[in-house]
């Protein structure tokens, strides 16, 4: 199949452009519908793998330490994400806690993971395994990471339970704020650049 | 804008995945893409059939999730059931007129808008109409980037379940219409997802020739 790897087609609207070239932070609009239709990333390989592994480490502490505690009359407890989903799980409702683990807590590290792989082999100037299955689903993935809605969550919890017992919040919720301002930084970075890498014995 | 070309009007496909554009053979829809194997479609296949039918199913699951009780609160032995609207009006009356805000705006002004955004935009690109395109690409975007939020009040409930409980003192359950009212922003963002955006601008070159 003939491929043109120099155009580029809106996805809102289908138009074909040559693929502008951009200088860094710019980003292109479509003529036709003012979509973006391209960015060049402020983020070079070396900050986007930092930031990754930042996240990562971010991730661990948010979903380790407790987001919230409470106390009543004498009475503590504290909840990480885990055990927020987890008590979703209860009874008829249990289904629910199956999207709301993977909102909170899977997609996201998945994405850092799957990041993580890709640009470390890309740093060595090569396809890591698995480099197409990995970009696939990092691009599926993308909606259903809810990183941001879990926080504000989290923060209209705090509020509606101060009214009859103590809250305090935990670790957990810093962690969250940062993982938030991480995750949306690398996972939102256009990730057409990765696909110019050559794969092993072919040509760029 | 009159000469813009369409991929579609020179037979070529941009893929979904990675964007690549190809130019797959006439008269084959099971063409993949050659560089990430995702399949090519010049429009998405079904698209206003499958999208009416997930936001059909939305509109329908978003009456359970308002009606039932989405947590059972038992303070001293005294249980009571809250819907979804009621913990937005206990929060207004209490004076907290911002979180207030931001339930209804999460629980019922985005999910409502949504419904009738989609109902919008797929109601025109049947009828392949020319009107407002901007402003319909526009909505469609709006509707991708806060489609999500609605999952707010899921989160809440988990939170708030996973917190108190302190047995017969106090103690919080989640109820039925939680998961009615989750399900409600995953057939939803699901019908977003099908809904092909393309379908705004098809037929524009063909009314401008004519």
């Amino acid at each position: 199949m003939k491929t043109f790897p120099h155009l580029i087609a809106c996805e809102h609207c289908d138009t074909i452009y040559a693929r502008p070239a951009l200088a860094i932070g710019e980003s292109a609009r479509c003529d036709r519908c003012h979509s973006t239709l391209c960015r060049a990333d402020r983020l070079d390989l070396d900050q986007w793998l930092a930031l990754t592994v930042a996240a990562a480490i971010v991730a661990v502490i948010a979903n380790v330490c407790p987001v919230v505690r409470i106390s009543l009359q004498g009475l503590h407890n504290e909840a990480t994400l885990w055990q927020a989903t987890v008590a979703l799980a209860q009874g008829a409702v249990a289904l629910i806690a199956v999207p709301a683990m993977l909102a909170v807590i899977v997609v996201p590290f998945a994405q850092i993971l799957l990041l993580f792989w890709v640009l470390a082999f890309a740093r060595a100037g090569r396809r890591a395994p698995w480099f197409v299955a990995n970009m696939r689903l990092l691009v599926a993935l993308r909606p259903w990471s809810m990183i941001e809605v879990a926080l504000l969550g989290i923060l209209i919890s705090v509020i509606k339970l101060s009214g009859f017992l103590h809250v305090a919040p935990g670790a957990g919720i810093w962690a969250m704020a940062t993982l938030m301002v991480l995750l949306t930084v690398i996972a939102r970075r256009d990730l057409d650049s990765l696909w110019a890498i050559p794969e092993r014995g072919k040509p760029a | 804008m009159t000469g813009l070309p369409r991929a579609k009007t020179l037979g070529l496909v941009g893929c979904h995945a990675c964007r690549l554009v190809c130019a797959p053979p006439a008269a084959h829809d099971d063409s993949r893409c050659p560089r990430c194997g995702t399949p090519l479609h010049q429009r998405q296949p079904h698209s206003l059939a499958r999208a009416w039918a997930l936001l059909l199913a939305g509109v329908i699951f978003y009456v359970p999730a308002n009606l039932l009780p989405v947590m059972h609160t038992n303070m001293l032995g005294s249980g009571s059931d809250s819907t979804i609207l009621e913990g937005v009006i206990e929060f207004w009356q209490s004076g907290s007129y911002g979180i207030a805000l931001v339930i209804f705006i999460a629980s019922v002004a985005v999910p409502c808008s949504k419904f009738l955004i989609l109902g919008l935009l797929l109601l025109t690109a049947q009828r392949r109409s020319g009107w407002a395109r901007h402003e319909r690409t526009r909505l469609y975007r709006l509707v991708e980037l806060v489609g999500y939020w609605s999952m707010l009040d899921v989160v809440v409930v988990g939170v708030v379940a996973g917190l108190v409980k302190f047995q017969a003192l106090a103690d919080i359950e989640p109820r039925l219409g939680i998961l009615f009212f989750g399900a409600v922003v995953i057939l939803t963002m699901l019908a977003a997802m099908q809904f092909d955006p393309r379908l705004i601008w098809d037929g524009e070159t063909h009314e401008r020739n004519s």
